[in-house]
């Protein structure tokens, strides 16, 4: 056992980089702990399956439905705020009140969209390893990033993947 | 080494080639784009000069005079949105049909829609007399105690615009995202830190991909209702006007119907200027042009259908004021320009469009060019005649543009170009990541003909791959 703290391969395409991650799972690699990185998605794999998230649809929802209340309110409580006597009738009627509530219900949606990607994907973490700029060139990097020990059996895997040339880079 | 299928399928997507051709004009900077940009700048700044003229003069310096208060600038910002539905809207809607051919047509797409937005926003603003209180728009809390009238589709404009705006900059940026990753890996010096901001730490994870195709995803459902919104409510600022011709019910559907013809025409003629100057032949194939040439045709017969359906209406109706404007248009003084809007919109594109000897890719680019003339000729036919002979004799009246008006309206276009040569040299004008993925999808769809092929094909052999495989792109899996 050695203790590492990052340690990838680069593979030559998609097929090699999940004949890798298997390898890697088989040899006591926690699946958690494997990051697979490509200049493309590759969505047909199953190393990418384990990422994907149902819950970024119904944030969104959540935020168009804070969005809307809020349009609703800033057209009836500002329109309200006007002293101005109308026997009743609305200031600004309900056709109106639709087209803003509408506007900023989508508006909170394309923001909440955004917000999410960033929070979750996550974005702004420059520093990040492993990376290698050979994935710019099509390779697919495997990497691990092991929270604990590392058996030296996973090490073994990186060394003898397919891309031949590149073999496990300690970090 | 023995060399798989999988390998040989993936060798097929020369990776260095598609960054070397796409990267080649971010990378670099000739005389002539300096010639270009020095040429459209004079003019951007003459439009700039023209307008501190009036700031400085006022409005009177404009043609806009009683009945005839909406002119040139009206006439600019309706055209320049509906331009701005070039982009987001066919792109969403392209990526939610899945169509193959859209990758290398996208990103050109939705950069004409954010730089047409900020040009068409601008002229309400020049238009006023005051500009600088403009602001009063925003609904906020202030010393005014005063909120927007929201019963104005002026205010609706505010929301419907800015919505679209952040729409369509998120929806452009999102898969921007990855290819300054590759120019952050890609390029050396000042280059590389510039990019590797703009990256936002990108690396690649199946995490990210995941989640930004999800994002583009909701994006692409939801940018669709706000671009037709859009439009719909610039055709209420009209439609909710007694004034004639204009209180119709068919003007949304009208409108968002131009929005969308005019906005395919001006993507092709951007498109036809990238392939050639950028030399870009090999990833704009002439699929694109054949496809977005159909649909340009499509809506050029939709185009026709509405004119004559508002026409016949108003004919019909028999209405003194609407039908005196009806004939203003057609046997007035405003004929000319009726008949050659109509031969733009529809004599010369029909059958450049329909014959399909003559749906070349200058085919479609002339077409093209007419009908963005046509399309501007439209919004001042719909504006000025109305505005020039409404219900009572003493608000009849002419509209002649002035100097100050011809200079900010050239500088537009001139404006809309600088952008887009700009945004050419800082960013990769086509979606790398996109086009390697249709790349792949496409060589997975023909099994057999990438098993013979164990030589790499030459550029222009890919090429024609590519161009099968983005017509066959929904039939992955079968020969």
């Amino acid at each position: 056992m050695s203790r590492v703290a990052s340690l990838y391969t680069m593979c030559p395409d998609a097929a090699a980089a999940e004949r890798t991650v298997d390898a890697l799972l088989s040899a006591g690699a926690r699946r958690e702990d494997i990051t697979v990185i490509s200049s493309e998605p590759f969505d047909r794999y199953e190393f990418g399956q384990h990422e994907k998230s149902r819950f970024m649809p119904w944030l969104v929802v959540l935020g168009a439905i804070l969005g809307g209340t809020a349009g609703f309110l800033l057209v009836s409580l500002t329109t309200k705020s006007y002293p101005i006597v109308t026997g009743g009738m609305p200031i600004t009627p309900g056709w109106i009140t639709g087209i803003i509530t509408y506007e900023l219900t989508m508006l909170a949606a394309i923001l909440t969209t955004l917000l999410v990607l960033l929070l979750t994907a996550p974005l702004f973490r420059w520093k990040q390893e492993p990376y290698d700029v050979q994935v710019a060139d099509g390779k697919v990097l495997v990497g691990i990033n092991p929270q604990g020990d590392l058996p030296d059996k996973v090490k073994e895997v990186l060394k003898v993947c397919e891309d031949g040339a590149g073999g496990g880079i300690e970090r | 080494m023995t060399t798989t299928p999988d390998q040989i399928k993936h060798d097929l997507i020369n990776h260095d080639v598609i960054n070397h051709d796409l990267l080649r004009p971010v990378g670099q900077a000739s005389a002539r784009f300096f010639l270009v940009v020095a040429m459209l700048g004079l003019v951007v700044l003459a439009g700039f000069s023209a307008w501190g003229y009036q700031l400085y003069s006022g409005i009177g310096v404009a043609g806009i005079r009683r009945p005839v208060f909406w002119g040139f600038y009206i006439t600019n910002f309706v055209f320049w949105i509906g331009i701005s539905h070039a982009g987001t809207l066919i792109s969403a809607i392209l990526r939610l049909a899945n169509a193959g051919w859209r990758r290398p047509v996208t990103r050109c797409a939705e950069v004409i829609t954010v730089f047409a937005l900020c040009i068409g926003a601008m002229f309400p603003v020049i238009h006023l007399g005051r500009p600088w209180v403009a602001f009063w728009l925003v609904p906020y809390p202030n010393e005014r105690g005063l909120w927007p009238n929201y019963r104005s589709p002026l205010v609706w404009d505010f929301f419907a615009i800015n919505t679209y705006l952040i729409g369509s900059i998120t929806f452009l940026i999102l898969p921007i995202i990855p290819d300054f990753a590759l120019c952050r890996d890609k390029f050396s010096g000042w280059r590389k830190t510039f990019y590797g901001l703009l990256a936002l730490g990108w690396r690649g994870t199946q995490r990210q991909w995941h989640r930004l195709e999800t994002a583009m995803h909701i994006m692409a459902i939801v940018i669709i209702p706000v671009a037709v919104s859009v439009h719909t409510i610039v055709s209420w600022d009209f439609a909710m006007t007694p004034v004639p011709m204009w209180h119709s019910t068919i003007f949304a559907p009208y409108f968002v119907a131009g929005a969308i013809f005019s906005g395919i025409a001006a993507l092709i003629v951007a498109m036809v200027f990238l392939r050639r100057f950028l030399h870009l032949e090999e990833y704009l194939p002439s699929v694109c042009f054949e496809n977005l040439g159909k649909l340009l045709l499509l809506m050029s017969l939709l185009w026709v259908y509405f004119v004559f359906a508002e026409r016949l209406t108003i004919w019909y109706g028999n209405q003194p004021a609407e039908v005196a404007v009806l004939w203003l248009t057609q046997k007035g003084p405003y004929r000319y320009l009726f008949w050659i809007m109509v031969a733009c919109n529809f004599g010369i594109p029909f059958p450049l469009l329909a014959i399909k000897k003559l749906r070349t890719i200058t085919g479609t680019c002339i077409a093209s060019i007419t009908v963005v003339v046509g399309m501007w000729l439209e919004r001042y036919l719909i504006i000025v005649p109305s505005l020039s002979r409404k219900f009572l004799p003493y608000a009849w009246g002419t509209y002649r543009p002035t100097w100050v008006e011809i200079t900010i309206t050239a500088a537009t276009f001139a404006g809309m170009a600088l952008l887009y040569v700009m945004f050419a040299k800082l960013v990769p004008i086509i979606s790398i990541w996109e086009l390697k993925v249709g790349m792949r999808e496409a060589s997975e769809s023909m099994p057999s003909v990438v098993a013979v092929s164990k030589a790499r094909p030459t550029v222009s052999e890919r090429s024609e791959h590519e161009t099968v495989g983005f017509k066959n792109s929904h039939r992955v899996g079968k020969p």
